[in-house]
């Protein structure tokens, strides 16, 4: 699942005349498997088993949590094989032979992943003991090996099946797998045109009928039944002895089988197709009770004796995992496979079931959090896929937050939407840098596009002052300009929000200001402008349209200002023009723009004796 | 849930709806169209659960979702309507409003009208977040703050409000026939009158305090009075839009952003709401002196059921119960609709008994035994 594949493919450029060391152009593949729209079904429903997985209690008692391994382990791979068939199908549908071959190779992928998990939940997870494992090993050899079926069937529906150049192949491919019922269904067909061996078919039959299976569920003992199958194994023997079946090389030969005879079971090597169908055959007619710590032995000989050339990597791993030796297993599957869905997900699966304890890397975290990291960093790449790979993360105790800080930064932001769903991953996770860092983006981009209502919105989220003077800066240069505020239904509503930043509380206050104006409330409007300015909420650059704002006010007929407080305008006016003269001095400011502040300032000094005058009269006079 | 079939789709599902069914007929819905997002290709897609819409179905999986046919779609599905049992439009996060045609015969959908920049920013395209349409009106709001006015075979935009609000739009539902509500980012519900000819809002509604963004509305289907809203905090609030300030009622129902919320059409006394949390809620009020119905069994059977606190909406007449969540009369039930689940319901439909909802995690439920 990673972003590139292990090893990639290398060109040789000719070097030029100098060049000693050669150039390399490393050709980069997308990894087909994430971009394939079926496997992503899988990734999607592996994502819900695996975080019920995480959510096991750890208090279960062990014999229930077995159950419950198992059965995870049985979505998992239904889960698979719903993946499998779609990719069949796809395969059989598809015009395209490019895309037919890529279902095909997907489809054998998922075939050995399939085999190796089913094994490894038979060995591992379930763990059965004596007599049972046979029969789980049964089911896993027939499952994988379900051609016979089919090979039936063509056999059934031709006109006379017991001529069929197959029939005998289909008797003895059920017999290899212990389908004895099914084996007999076949015979009788056989036996009906040869009364002449009706005996000798009898004999068999009885044969096949008795041999005897093992039932975990039942009042039998182990012991009782192994008795009951070497008795079993007596009789068959006996025949053979006997030359009972020696008119019918066919008869003879199942009865060879029977009794376990090794030669007789690699003569039928294409048949078996595989040594381990081979392995579980021969379990099944010489060892029925066989242990699990016994199979390795086994698994090795057979695999010796059955000599189909080199071992291919998934040899290697099945018998790996005969011998129990997990970590091989994970290693080698890791290797040959280049898919970290399936490594990541068993290894969780057989780290919660206690398989994998000791096991620390030197790289720091353990295997299962290796492996879910590569997994789940993979998934990241993906343009629509990340989403599932924060949970994976969530999971990984040691390295999973930092993961998740250091990828959730880059994914794309193309919607407030997707920002919101990215923020609550953040802000869930306590990851205020990244809650942040994604405020600060969306509010960049909304001032970009002028939108200072939406930005001021995001900065309040983030909590980021600066970037909240920054907009109320916008806000008032464009009252400057206008004379109107903008964005009024948010500058209205900005509540306790108003607080985080000096420049917003202005802003806040100075709109209050102007509502308070437009409702003809003089008396507490003048209050909160000159308190704007004496407590200093004001910067200064504004101070100047502060008091022509005041300019109105100080003209009304009635008086608005008192004494104390036109004392406390002049002051700040008078503080004002000093300053300014300071600065304005040097510089060689055009006439115009002097004169504008000379004549504001002389207006200002006007009034602001005038109603002086006013609130003293005012003030001094009692009425009567 | 029982009843509940779940489909993998292997893409993000943003929205789901329902293809109207005739008025006079009493069939249950059987096509949905659903909207992905955040893919390399966004598609809209149309389903179907049943036989006999559509001529030369096959009926193989009973209930199972099959797929009649799909369109690409520039840019995410950010809203998704049926015009009428025909046309589609859709919002896209390119800021295009897009309206397909669905041919029953020939199982095809195609683009048969498309306004490419409906919303927009001074030089770059702006996400059109909501749409809602009566035919043959469409109503387009987006993250520019616009609202448009569009009639379907008009090329040019009938109305447009620029600025109509100076925070994103999430949401745009029809109060009456020339009223329109939007809900907004910082938490504000504004109505608008297409009569006046001013680009303010008629009424400003707003919680008094916290400035919780809204992303979604809903309207009591036969008293036009009564909205439903949800938001980031996943309340759900009650608003009655004749009076006043506050909401009537606030009921604790997520714990992450609520996207959608559905009166049911027929039986108002349901609720659905789905959320960010990954949970579908079913809530079930039952107004007046009637029997309440969820005595006679209703869905409060599974463990999941949850009482909900309101407080009183004030000392009216009891009119909806909704509008008084705890009365003595009323009752308030909720219950989860879908399995434990992890990633965000984007959207849910309901008609009739059938309901239909998609999520992140690339899967469609659909429910044929809604008990309303």
């Amino acid at each position: 699942m990673e972003e590139l594949d292990v090893e990639p493919t290398t060109t040789n450029i000719p070097a030029g005349a100098t060049g000693k060391c050669f150039p390399f152009i490393h050709e980069v593949r997308k990894d087909e498997d994430i971009y394939s729209p079926i496997l992503r079904k899988l990734f999607n429903e592996s994502h819900h088993i695996f975080v019920g997985l995480q959510t096991i209690r750890e208090d279960l008692p062990n014999k229930n949590k077995k159950t419950q391994f198992v059965s995870i382990s049985k979505n998992y791979r239904s889960v698979i094989r719903a993946c499998m068939e779609e990719l069949q199908q796809g395969a059989v549908l598809t015009q395209d032979a490019e895309l037919a071959t890529q279902y095909g190779n997907q489809v054998s992928i998922l075939l050995a992943i399939e085999l190796i998990w089913n094994l490894c939940e038979v060995l591992f997870i379930d763990n059965a003991p004596g007599g049972t494992l046979l029969l789980h090993l049964l089911d896993w050899v027939r499952l994988h090996k379900a051609d016979v079926d089919e090979k039936a069937q063509e056999v059934l529906q031709s006109e006379s099946p017991t001529e069929h150049h197959g029939y005998w192949d289909v008797v003895l491919s059920y017999v290899l797998q212990g389908r004895m019922d099914e084996a007999r269904q076949m015979l009788l067909k056989w036996s009906a045109l040869k009364p002449a061996a009706r005996s000798m078919y009898k004999q068999m039959d009885n044969l096949l009928h008795k041999m005897p299976v093992y039932n975990p569920g039942g009042n039998k003992t182990l012991t009782e039944f192994d008795v009951k199958w070497r008795q079993w194994h007596e009789e068959v023997d006996h025949c053979l002895q006997d030359n009972s079946f020696a008119s019918d090389p066919n008869l003879e030969l199942i009865c060879k089988i029977l009794v376990g005879d090794e030669d007789a079971l690699l003569e039928q090597k294409d048949l078996l197709s595989t040594w381990y169908h081979f392995l579980v055959t021969r379990m099944l007619f010489s060892q029925p009770t066989v242990k699990p710590t016994e199979l390795h032995y086994y698994a090795q000989s057979c695999l010796a004796m059955f000599d189909s050339g080199a071992p291919e990597p998934l040899d290697s791993i099945l018998l790996a995992a005969f011998e129990f030796d997990i970590h091989q297993v994970i290693k080698d599957c890791s290797i040959a496979l280049n898919n970290w869905w399936f490594v990541a997900h068993l290894t969780d699966l057989l780290d919660h079931c206690k398989l994998l304890q000791s096991h620390n890397l030197h790289f720091g975290s353990n295997l299962r959090e290796f492996l879910l990291l590569e997994y789940a960093s993979g998934l990241f790449t993906h343009h629509s896929l990340w989403q599932l790979a924060v949970d994976y993360f969530d999971y990984c105790p040691e390295f999973g937050r930092v993961y998740l800080e250091q990828q959730i930064e880059h994914v794309p932001l193309d919607t407030e939407r997707k920002a919101l769903k990215v923020l609550r991953i953040c802000e869930q996770r306590q990851m205020s840098e990244q809650v942040r860092s994604i405020c600060k983006i969306m509010a960049k981009r909304a001032l970009r596009n002028n939108r200072l209502g939406s930005a001021l919105s995001w900065s309040i989220r983030a909590k980021d002052a600066a970037f909240a003077t920054l907009i109320s800066e916008r806000f008032l240069q464009d009252y400057c300009a206008r004379g109107t505020f903008s964005d009024l239904d948010l500058i209205d509503n900005l509540g306790p929000a108003m607080l985080l930043s000096d420049r917003l509380t202005f802003l806040g206050k100075y709109r209050e200001f102007h509502k308070l104006y437009g409702e003809n409330c003089f008396a507490d409007a003048a209050t909160l402008l000159l308190s704007l300015m004496t407590a200093k909420i004001a910067p200064r650059s504004f101070w100047m349209t502060l008091l022509m704002d005041a300019l109105p006010l100080l003209e009304q007929k009635e008086v608005i200002f008192s004494a104390d407080q036109t004392h406390e305008l002049i002051f700040c006016l008078e503080d004002l023009t000093s300053s300014l003269n300071i600065t304005t001095v040097p510089l060689d400011e055009p006439m115009q723009d002097e004169d504008m502040e000379v004549t504001k300032v002389e207006l200002l000094r006007l009034a602001l004796a005038r109603n002086l005058a006013m609130a003293i009269v005012k003030e001094g006079t009692v009425e009567v | 849930m029982e009843g509940t079939n779940a489909k993998y789709v292997s893409q993000k599902i943003s929205k789901a709806r329902w293809r109207p069914v005739s008025a006079s007929s009493l069939q249950q819905p059987e096509v949905f169209a659903t909207g992905s997002w955040d893919n390399e290709e966004n598609k809209i897609a149309i389903w179907s659960i049943g036989d006999g819409v559509f001529p030369g179905m096959e009926d193989d999986f009973e209930g199972d979702p099959q797929l009649l046919c799909e369109c690409k779609h520039g840019g995410d599905v950010l809203d998704l309507h049926f015009l009428d049992q025909e046309r589609i439009v859709t919002a896209s996060s390119t800021g295009a409003v897009t309206i397909y045609h669905l041919h029953p015969d020939t199982q095809t959908v195609s683009v048969s009208q498309r306004w490419t920049r409906a919303h927009h920013y001074p030089c770059d395209n702006a996400p059109c977040t909501g749409i809602v349409c009566k035919s043959p009106e469409i109503v387009t709001v987006g993250e520019d703050g616009r609202i448009n006015l569009f009639r379907a075979d008009q090329e040019a935009v009938i109305r447009t409000i620029d600025d109509a609000d100076s925070s994103t739009i999430h949401a745009v539902t029809f109060l009456r026939t020339t009223e329109i509500l939007t809900v907004n980012s910082i938490g504000q519900i504004k109505i608008w009158d297409f009569r006046q000819q001013s680009n303010t809002p008629a009424q400003i509604l707003s919680q008094t305090g916290d400035r919780v963004p809204l992303h979604c509305v809903a309207r009591h289907p036969n008293q036009q009075h009564i909205v439903a809203t949800g938001g980031q905090d996943g309340m759900l609030c009650i608003w009655d839009a004749r009076q006043g300030n506050a909401p009537t009622s606030l009921m604790e129902a997520h714990t992450a952003e609520m996207w959608e919320v559905h009166f049911h059409p027929t039986n108002p006394d349901h609720l659905f709401t789905c959320s960010e949390d990954g949970s579908l809620l079913h809530w079930e009020t039952t107004s007046g002196s009637e029997m309440p119905t969820f005595l006679q069994g209703g869905p409060n059977t599974s463990g999941f059921s949850r009482g909900a606190v309101a407080p009183a909406g004030g000392g009216q007449s009891l009119i909806s119960a909704w509008l008084n969540g705890d009365s003595s009369k009323g009752r308030l039930e909720t219950t989860h609709m879908l399995p434990s689940q992890t990633l965000s319901v984007n959207s849910l439909d309901v008609l009739g008994q059938c309901l239909v909802c998609g999520t992140d995690g690339e899967a469609i439920f659909v429910n044929r035994q809604v008990l309303v």
